[in-house]
């Protein structure tokens, strides 16, 4: 069994992913946790997994598909109702460059 | 520098996004529609609503298979997707449902044209099924709008192996593989629409550029990945810019321009500075954290499921590239004319269709990129829609050749039989355009043009340098007069005689 740390900066990290602001107090007590977690989840790691496929899903299913048939959408106001803030038909969002992609 | 010089090669690699034209979104059945106002197509789904779940299109996948085996792909027995984390203002969910490690086909490979008839295979490394983003819309000076009607529609990205090896071999991949998309009607692949963006990947080989990929023989300056290009003009730019941006770092930089200690940039192509600009480097890379989508069953394709998407795809019958090097090889077209006739299965389609009718294909192809691509340009359609039928066409080719129409009635012919069911004989026939060579009736035209037109008579008789235009000017009035119909070397010969030359 591996022994992992959570550090300091990887929570840093991993909020930043995340967007979420936190304090010193908050990242040292998400710390412990993560780290806890990982040793806990670590216990797995003692089966001989070796030759056993990849999990994809946690159900036993596989093609579950829909017909290429057009259903309802909402409207345009329903859509928008419950933005933070809208610019005509727009989601309103602060300057950004580019797209995704 | 003068060695190092000869031995950079560019090796690029090219990602292409290609908009599957399905009629609904991947996940929800939102239509999937382009140019609509904003965010009228939209559910909780492809609006990232917490606790929406997604069901896969059937005909996505489908369409994906089938491009997946026109590139010559293996469709694994088991596919499936996963979560891709980050964060922009046009992906709702934080994350984009595409495939990691399992993608729906694997390698294959596309042979493409290149200028003197040559012939090179590119392999495909993957092909997969993802989701597209929604739209950010910047027309506000303060702010970005977010349009979600593009989100979730099917994206199919095909990944190359870094084979191209110059600008021309990347358009020619491009172009082949746009070609394809809408050849398969799998995609429209209307480029404006943003329905097909390219994505170069680019760095330079310095070394012996018989032995790419050797450490030992060379070094790769940094690979540049530059995104979201959605013209040919604009991936032949961007292409082009970093080649010549790279040969300017190495001869100022040398060796320390090279990936190992540069690692991968983004660069983002500016149109109107014709140029790229730095995005990010290797230290912002994004960290994806991708794992399997738990809200999404896999999928199994089976050999029969298989075989029916191979079915559809012999309906299809030969694909553009084999088109192109058959009307090269067989027609003996050149390389801009069978690049023409391949641009669109209706088109081709037309065009073979005619031949085997048994028309002679040198004149079917002059017909169809003569009169017929002039028609094209004005109604804004492709050759192959303007409305000349594959009975039609043959026909009217036949009388070329045989002679019972003249070019010029052709034309004529031609611009009637676009908007008629009437076959061009019977055209020929009710608006006297039959070619007539017959001698008593093509004198009459002679003699009334020469009585009407006694000045150019007498500078044919005169000689000299008015002597040329004079004669040309009645073998024209003869032919207006027999509208086009009568057969311009038995009137030239009638008026030599006449005129006692």
């Amino acid at each position: 069994m591996t022994e992992k740390k959570i550090d300091n900066e990887l929570i840093r990290h991993i909020a930043l992913l995340a967007r979420i602001e936190m304090t010193d107090e908050q990242a040292d007590a998400l710390g412990r946790q993560f780290t806890d977690i990982v040793a806990y989840v670590d216990k797995l790691s003692e089966l001989d997994t070796d030759g056993i496929e990849p999990m994809a899903h946690a159900l036993d299913v596989c093609n579950v598909l829909a017909d290429d048939v057009p259903g309802e959408s909402l409207s345009s106001e329903q859509a928008l109702a419950n933005a933070p803030a809208r610019d005509g038909d727009f989601f309103k969002v602060p300057k950004v460059i580019g797209d995704s992609q | 520098m003068g060695d190092m010089q000869d031995n950079m090669l560019p090796v690029i690699g090219l990602e292409i996004h290609v908009e599957l034209a399905t009629e609904t979104k991947i996940f929800c059945r939102c239509a999937n529609r382009f140019g609509d106002p904003p965010n009228t197509h939209t559910c909780p789904v492809c609006i990232g609503m917490p606790g929406a779940m997604p069901v896969m299109n059937q005909k996505a996948v489908e369409y994906s298979m089938k491009v997946g085996l026109a590139l010559n792909c293996t469709v694994p027995n088991f596919t499936k997707w996963d979560r891709k984390s980050y964060y922009y203002p046009d992906l709702p969910k934080n994350y984009q449902i595409s495939q990691y490690d399992l993608p729906l086909a694997i390698a294959g490979h596309l042979d493409i044209p290149l200028a003197g008839n040559k012939v090179k295979r590119i392999d495909i490394t993957r092909a997969h099924l993802e989701e597209d983003a929604g739209k950010n819309v910047h027309d506000f000076p303060a702010h970005t709008g977010v349009d979600l009607n593009r989100a979730g529609i099917p994206l199919l990205e095909i990944v190359t192996e870094p084979d191209l090896r110059n600008v021309e071999e990347v358009m020619s991949f491009a172009r082949s593989m746009h070609r394809l998309v809408r050849w398969l009607g799998v995609s429209h692949a209307n480029m404006e629409m943003g329905q097909m963006r390219f994505e170069p990947n680019i760095s330079l080989w310095v070394g012996d550029p018989e032995k790419v990929f050797d450490e030992s023989a060379g070094y790769f300056t940094p690979i540049f990945e530059v995104k979201n290009l959605n013209s040919f003009r604009s991936l032949e730019r961007t292409c082009q810019w970093v080649i010549d941006y790279h040969q300017a770092q190495i001869a100022e930089k040398g060796k320390a321009w090279s990936l190992a200690d540069v690692g991968k940039q983004n660069w983002g192509f500016r149109d109107n500075l014709n140029a790229c600009e730095f995005q990010r480097g290797k230290e912002e890379a994004h960290d994806y954290r991708y794992f399997p989508e738990p809200d999404l069953a896999p999928v199994v394709v089976d050999d029969a499921w298989r075989q029916k998407i191979r079915n559809e795809l012999d309906e299809v019958g030969e694909l553009p590239i084999a088109r192109q090097r058959r009307y090269l090889t067989e027609w003996k077209l050149t390389e801009k004319e069978a690049d023409a006739l391949t641009q669109d299965i209706a088109t081709s389609d037309l065009c073979d269709h005619s031949v085997e009718a048994g028309a002679d294909p040198k004149r079917v192809v002059n017909l169809l990129l003569g009169r017929g691509a002039a028609i094209a340009n004005e109604r804004g359609c492709v050759i192959g829609k303007i409305g000349i039928s594959d009975v039609q066409l043959p026909d009217l080719a036949k009388m070329l050749t045989k002679g019972e129409v003249n070019a010029t009635a052709a034309d004529k012919i031609f611009d009637i039989v676009v908007d008629s069911d009437a076959l061009p004989a019977k055209i020929a026939e009710s608006e006297g355009l039959l070619a007539v060579s017959d001698a008593g009736k093509i004198t009459e035209w002679v003699d009334e043009a020469i009585a009407k037109n006694p000045q150019a008579v007498e500078d044919v008789h005169a000689g000299g340098k008015k002597q040329k235009k004079a004669f040309g000017f009645l073998t024209g009035q003869v032919m207006q007069l027999s509208r086009g119909a009568a057969t311009p070397a038995e009137v030239q010969k009638l008026l030599q005689e006449k005129l006692g030359r």
